[in-house]
């Protein structure tokens, strides 16, 4: 699964990245790269651009300046293209709440492209996995609580097997065991040879995996400890 | 060929996710419906008519209170994106723009209908009309369906993320419909035997409105989600 | 009018000052001949010998006219503008069709208003729905008043640009089957045909039509030209915002914040961000 794409080409490589919120630069020129099957930690204080980086990989952000591409694909020109190959869980659960968590997790999967003999095997597996209750598969997903909710995302996106995980905080507002299945997540997703990025405040549980840390202030890159003391730029 | 198949596949599995939102809420047949059959009834308070002036005039405010439906009809269909990042989930899983459109029109087209039978039965009941044409009703209507349907669907997804949905809808939305309003009124005056009118020429028109909506908003939906 | 001074305090240049002032001559000059020295519509009917037409009221004819000839230029101008919102991204597609956008609707406000008066001696009302004309132009000017209302809701600004082209360019689509299903309508009810034909237009009279339509271009054209130069220049000065920002943004945090962030790196749980 790893190999899906060239050998030598990083999975994100943003230099001088440049992205705007309405008229508002969160990122201020990134540069960071990423090879495949690594695990990046990102952190930094509320409002230095965590969250913006993550939705500016997943395509979802356009560049405004600098060079942007992930996955081999160049995300100033074109975004669309990277969508389905990569996952970003953010804050919001991207559920249907008049939905039940199996046709939630079903309607993700047809929509991600996979076929519906592809979905059903997968979708039973994911959820197994990501124990979310089996009493509560035919439960329309209002019904859930927060933890239960955010596994039942996660499995949205489990079944999409992508090659790139983002990550935005997704541990906050579990309780334990919510936390410990996000682990499960992250190791699963290394294991399949994927890259992930996660940002976090949660360095304990996260340093466990010995990730690299990226540490982000002001929109820009100001440490990175896979590139040695000091690296990232600085204004 | 595939292709095809593969589109139509997208757009069914985004209209059946709609109407199935929709079996569980409820909101169109519990609000939207009541509401329309409320709006003959005004309109049956406020010109203190008898019969033979609200079968005149039945047409009209047949489909004055369809296309003042259709704006929460259609309200509700863009709200169900916005709810939880499931927008964002959308552009990630990377369906394409165009069969969301059509899944969404179809599924706003659908209960259009519901709407317009049920309207129907509120004109023969309250205000006494007589159906002199009804092969020419039920096609009118569907095709004025289609087009309210295209047209809502394109101007909700317009107005969405702006947080006055509300207010912005209908001024885009209705000056649009105007030649659907004028074509299906006339339709429905020679299927309803209110006037003497050519009724299928107006639905001709209706279905080159239904055709060109329906292709223009497929094309212009995906450059209405992209942020 | 791109990348001159950014500094201009002022939309006004030698050039469109010279636009202006030949435009205001243009417009006395019209004036003056249409409501000084041409004559009203005055016919002797052929058997009665009454007379008979559309008096001082054809006067307006010589403001309406143009003005909806020019109406209809602007708004497209503003849909092929749009194309070029769609197509090109750059801001100078979308300011040309937000400035031929409101252009036209004010002109559309006064053809609407230009045309009642002139209506009313001849239907004795002020307005007529059967006019297949006034119709039209009453929903193009709801659909651009839609798409004005559209563009001053609060939006990212290349967001909101595309929003608009959009619904520019469906209303223009829109209105080919406005005016089919507004004539074919009209058809129904007895109503005279344009009278625009009956009338003699020769001599003066066709002289101040066409004067009329090249005073009220001078106008429109200065119009645009301003319009467009003001909203060029709020671009800049959004533009030059977002450097200034981004500078500040890469100067803003402090040394001791900076070590605050990174030093916990090396710490089993990490100090807590600021």
């Amino acid at each position: 699964m790893a190999d899906r794409y060239r050998d030598g080409v990083p999975v994100v490589d943003l230099r001088g990245a440049v992205a705007l919120l309405g008229n508002f630069p969160a990122l201020a020129g990134v540069d960071l790269t990423v090879e495949p099957g690594e695990i990046v930690l990102v952190r930094g204080p509320n409002g230095a651009g965590k969250t913006t980086l993550l939705r500016l990989c997943a395509g979802l952000v356009r560049p405004e300046a600098g060079s942007v591409e992930v996955l081999g694909h160049d995300l100033v020109h074109e975004r669309r293209s990277v969508r389905r190959r990569v996952a970003l869980l953010g804050h919001a659960t991207g559920l249907y709440d008049d939905l039940t968590v199996v046709q939630n997790v079903h309607f993700w999967a047809r929509a991600a492209g996979l076929s519906a003999e592809e979905a059903t095997d997968r979708v039973g597996v994911a959820m197994v996995r990501l124990g979310v209750a089996e009493r509560l598969f035919g439960q329309p997903v209002h019904t859930l609580s927060a933890g239960q909710r955010r596994r039942a995302s996660l499995a949205t996106l489990v079944v999409r097997r992508p090659e790139l995980w983002l990550l935005d905080e997704p541990h906050a507002g579990l309780d334990q065991a919510g936390r410990d299945v996000v682990d499960v997540l992250i190791g699963d997703a290394v294991a399949s040879g994927a890259t992930v990025l996660v940002s976090s405040h949660e360095l304990d549980r996260v340093a466990v995996l010995g990730p690299r840390v990226v540490t982000i202030a002001g929109g820009v890159v100001v440490d990175d400890t896979g590139r040695g003391d000091g690296g990232g730029s600085r204004g | 060929m595939a292709e095809l198949r593969r589109f139509l596949g997208d757009a069914w599995l985004v209209a059946a996710r709609d109407l199935r939102i929709e079996a569980r809420s409820r909101v169109v047949v519990d609000q939207v419906v009541p509401f329309a059959l409320l709006v003959l009834v005004l309109f049956g308070l406020a010109l203190d008519a008898d019969h033979r002036t609200l079968r005149t005039f039945a047409p009209g405010l047949f489909w004055v209170a369809v296309l003042l439906s259709a704006l929460l009809a259609v309200h509700r269909s863009a709200s169900v994106d916005q709810s939880d990042g499931t927008l964002d989930a959308l552009r990630m899983s990377g369906l394409p723009p165009s069969s969301l459109f059509l899944g969404k029109a179809a599924a706003v087209f659908v209960q259009l209908v519901l709407l317009e039978a049920v309207l129907v039965g509120g004109l023969l009941v309250l205000y006494g009309v007589e159906v002199v044409d009804p092969v020419l009703l039920v096609v009118a209507g569907l095709l004025a369906g289609v087009a309210v349907a295209a047209a809502g669907t394109l101007y909700g997804a317009l107005a969405s993320g702006l947080g006055v949905r509300e207010t912005l809808l209908p001024i885009l939305l209705l000056p649009v419909l105007a030649p659907v309003l004028i074509g299906a009124t006339r339709a429905f005056d020679d299927a309803l035997g209110a006037a003497a009118v050519d009724g299928w020429a107006w639905t001709g028109l209706l279905a080159v409105a239904a055709l060109v909506v329906t292709v223009v908003g497929a094309l212009a939906h995906g450059v209405l989600i992209e942020d | 009018m791109a990348g001159r001074d950014e500094r201009r305090d002022t939309t006004g240049s030698r050039g469109s000052r010279l636009l202006g002032c030949a435009a205001l001559v243009g417009l006395a000059a019209l004036g003056v001949l249409a409501f000084v020295l041409t004559g009203p519509d005055v016919r002797i009917h052929p058997t009665t010998g009454e007379e008979f037409g559309q008096l001082d009221a054809v006067r307006m004819l010589y403001l309406h006219v143009p003005m909806a000839v020019l109406m209809y230029v602007s708004y497209l101008l503003c849909a092929v503008a749009s194309v070029g919102v769609l197509v090109k991204r750059t801001p100078w597609w979308d300011v040309m069709a937000h400035s031929a956008a409101e252009v036209g609707t004010v002109l559309c406000g006064l053809v609407l208003v230009t045309g009642s008066i002139w209506g009313r001696p001849v239907w004795n009302t002020w307005w007529e729905w059967g006019d297949v004309r006034l119709m039209t132009t009453l929903v193009l000017f709801l659909l651009f008043a839609g798409y004005l209302a559209l563009r001053r809701t609060t939006a990212d600004p290349r967001r909101q640009a595309r929003r608009a082209a959009v619904v520019a360019l469906v209303a223009v689509l829109d209105i080919p089957l406005v005016n089919r299903s507004v004539a074919w309508w009209e058809n129904r009810t007895l109503h005279q045909q344009s009278t625009l034909e009956e009338l003699k237009i020769e001599d003066l009279t066709l002289f101040t039509l066409m004067f009329g339509f090249l005073a009220f271009g001078l106008v429109v054209c200065w119009l645009i030209l301003q319009r467009f130069r003001v909203g060029w220049l709020e671009q800049a000065a959004i533009d030059h915002g977002i450097e200034a920002a981004i500078a500040e943004r890469r100067g803003e945090t402090s040394p001791a914040e900076l070590d605050a962030a990174v030093g916990g790196r090396d710490g089993p749980a990490g100090e807590a961000s600021p």
